[in-house]
């Protein structure tokens, strides 16, 4: 009994150390974006500001079109998320239903695919791209990170198909439901969380990419935000903190929204929800 | 069958209506003008506030007093230029009026991606720049790019301190010899403090600067036009001083041999280095950051032998692609940036020396104030950084030299250990590049 409830405070206290180092970045963002410039550059830095200010915001904006940017970045992410999600879905459906070597084939080809370095890729797409008249345009930019996160959407969607006993779509089939139906109303929801998880890997991966966007995006009026955070850092690395800071937190905070808003369906019991009824 | 998530179809609806409107609403980039108008986009990499300003300002200018041209002023990035760049000019998408340092210019101009503006300079403007900052973007026989603004290396002190020790407080005309540098470095440590910070997270640059003071090349250029590394007594005479105040003396912390200049400020403004040497433009954060009633001074390099007082530098340049279809055009607005008054504000704007000798005698660049006048008396000895046309130095720096100087500068490995890695290992890279 003692043994158990030691280990079980061992549990806690690892579980806490983890979030305490997961979550040290991010209160350190918000102290630094608080901050005024006297009280970045001290020996003993304080947790919190001393004296609070809105300036580093101020300046941001001021120097920066952020709202824009991250307005860009939204539409980016948002529609790669749900294009690679309505591509890989039917894909992944087969790949984890229809079990043959081609299928085999494709999985390690996915897997592979993964290795590639984005420097490898950048210029025979820049130059596709151009054919299509697609540089300087986000349609461009969602083409390439729905075909950069499809790969891995795929490998993800695949196990959460393989998860779903296939003995419900048999059932299903028996009380004479079509394949179509089957799929929409038996394993589409029971897939949902997977979905959604899915969905959010590709939305955070195309939030914060930054070397597609540096490359095939020129204009001001087109770039997202992690192309305008650097705007903010000089030669040889010196940056403007404060600024960098607030507009940093600003780029954190529509994926933190996100993932509060939908993470108790990522958590939720997909299977034990389909077994209860 | 009821959904069981239907929050997630109305989401998914929404996002839906999202997709559309993205259709809809983000085409591709802006075509050109009907009116026959010509349009350049000048990427500028300006990044202090005031800097992105003046430049927004002239290029609203010039647009004002220019509607036949009109420019687009393109925000850049230092941190990511030379990628950017590559894969444009690649693409054959480069923008027209390009912003850099005179050390990335060298592939680019050898490679044809930039245009070879000898012929299209306006007199005023190449007399206007003295001869050994031409050199900095001169590669071959062609000029790629106009150096406007430069950046010496200074050391920045806490003057209370140094009145303190008792050492002699050095002047624009009267710097400190090497020797002077490391015996005050000495005289300032104790109490918690050392005499100097060297931040050399990169110390190949910052040694191969400084060592123009005492005579080192690093890199010699033979009959045949090759280069190849040497390491003989001129060159070692920096990279020893700054080895023995670290290793022998302490008096240079040896924590900092890992950071960027930035990261020493705290214990610069903390009394924990009462000197560190930083590029001009730092005096910019030093201003903002240091502490009301912080008393900070600025000094100029060490000296070398005879008095030398040579430096190089890699200055910011604009330059024009090759691909644009309106050099003269482009040619004249870099004039234009340029003229006296404005690179003046390009200049303050980022806390830099212009190149041009009418713009440095400005009496806003001759003020003590904030070490305007130290920096402004350097001019004249500042020359091309020794690596700036030497092919095969990026990779000679990051796989050879890099972390043979942050042994080295640790005491990991001897003077005669960094002198065959330098030499040994350097001449085979750059041999690669040279067949």
């Amino acid at each position: 009994m003692i043994k158990r409830r030691a280990g079980r405070t061992g549990q806690y206290l690892a579980l806490v150390g983890y979030l305490v180092f997961l979550g040290f970045p991010l209160l350190w963002l918000v102290s630094t974006a608080f901050k005024p410039p006297r009280e970045l550059a001290t020996l003993h830095p304080t947790w919190w500001p001393k004296h609070p200010t809105l300036d580093n915001f101020r300046q941001a904006f001021d120097e920066q079109p952020l709202l824009h940017a991250a307005l860009n970045s939204l539409l980016v992410a948002l529609s790669s998320a749900v294009i690679a999600v309505l591509l890989a879905t039917p894909m992944a459906y087969v790949m984890a239903r229809h079990r043959s070597r081609l299928s085999r084939a494709a999985t390690g080809w996915v897997v592979v695919s993964q290795a590639f370095p984005f420097v490898l890729v950048i210029i025979p797409l820049f130059l596709i791209l151009k054919r299509l008249h697609l540089i300087n345009a986000l349609p461009g930019l969602v083409m390439v990170y729905v075909v950069w996160t499809l790969p891995f959407a795929l490998w993800m969607l695949t196990g959460y198909v393989r998860a779903v006993p296939r003995e419900l779509e048999e059932a299903a089939a028996v009380d004479g439901a079509g394949r179509l139906r089957t799929l929409v109303s038996i394993t589409a929801p029971l897939l949902a969380p997977g979905i959604v998880a899915t969905g959010l890997f590709a939305f955070i991966t195309a939030w914060n990419e930054f070397f597609f966007a540096l490359v095939l995006l020129k204009t001001p009026e087109k770039q997202t935000m992690p192309i305008i955070l650097t705007h903010f850092i000089g030669a040889e690395g010196v940056a403007d903190l404060g600024p960098l800071a607030a507009a940093a937190l600003l780029a954190t905070l529509p994926s933190l929204l996100l993932f509060a808003l939908i993470q108790r369906r990522i958590a939720g019991g997909m299977v034990a929800g389909a077994v209860k009824g | 069958m009821v959904s069981p998530y239907p929050r997630l179809s109305r989401c998914a609806a929404a996002i839906g209506a999202a997709l559309a409107l993205l259709a809809a609403g983000c085409s591709g980039g802006g075509g050109a003008s009907d009116d026959g108008r010509i349009t350049l986009r000048f990427q500028s990499l300006a990044w202090q506030q005031d800097s992105v300003a003046a430049n927004k300002q002239l290029v609203a200018e010039w647009n004002r007093t220019h509607p036949d041209v009109r420019v687009e002023y393109v925000q850049g990035s230092w941190d990511s230029v030379h990628d950017q760049l590559l894969t444009s000019f690649e693409g054959g998408e480069a923008p027209d009026i390009i912003h850099d340092a005179s050390d990335d210019l060298a592939d680019f101009a050898y490679g044809g991606d930039l245009a070879e503006l000898g012929g299209l300079l306006p007199a005023t403007l190449r007399d206007a720049i003295p001869g050994a900052s031409w050199q900095t973007t001169t590669f071959g026989k062609g000029v790629y790019g106009v150096p406007f603004l430069q950046e010496p290396r200074m050391i920045i002190a806490n003057r209370a301190l140094l009145v303190k020790s008792g050492v002699r407080i050095p002047t624009a005309d009267t710097p400190w010899t090497w020797e002077e540098f490391q015996q005050s470095a000495k005289k300032l440590t104790g109490n918690g403090t050392y005499g100097v910070a060297w931040p050399l997270k990169e110390p190949v640059s910052s040694t191969l600067n400084l060592s123009l003071s005492t005579g080192g090349q690093i890199f010699q250029r033979g009959a045949d036009g090759k280069v190849t590394v040497r390491f003989d007594a001129a060159d070692q005479a920096v990279p020893r001083a700054i080895h023995d105040m670290v290793d022998t003396d302490h008096s240079a912390a040896r924590t900092t041999l890992g950071m960027g200049g930035s990261d020493t400020l705290p214990g610069f403004f903390g009394g924990k280095y009462a000197m560190v040497p930083l590029g001009f433009s730092y005096r910019q954060q030093i201003q903002q950051q240091a502490p009301k009633g912080f008393d900070w001074i600025v000094l100029p390099a060490p000296m070398g032998p005879d008095g030398n007082r040579a430096q190089g530098v890699s200055p910011q340049t604009l330059s024009v692609s090759e691909d644009c279809a309106h050099k003269k055009e482009a040619v004249r607005f870099i004039d234009f940036l340029l003229r006296t008054d404005n690179v003046v504000r390009l200049a303050k704007g980022d806390w830099m020396l212009p190149t041009a000798t009418a713009a440095l005698r400005d009496p806003a660049l001759h003020t003590d104030r904030n070490g305007w006048s130290t920096g402004t008396a350097l001019a004249p000895y500042l020359r091309s950084a020794p690596a700036q046309s030497v092919r095969g130095y990026p990779e000679w720096k990051d796989k050879v030299a890099t972390p043979a100087f942050q042994e080295y500068y640790s005491g990991a490995i001897g003077l005669d250990e960094l002198r065959h890695r330098l030499v040994t290992d350097g001449n085979r890279v750059l041999a690669r590049y040279q067949r």
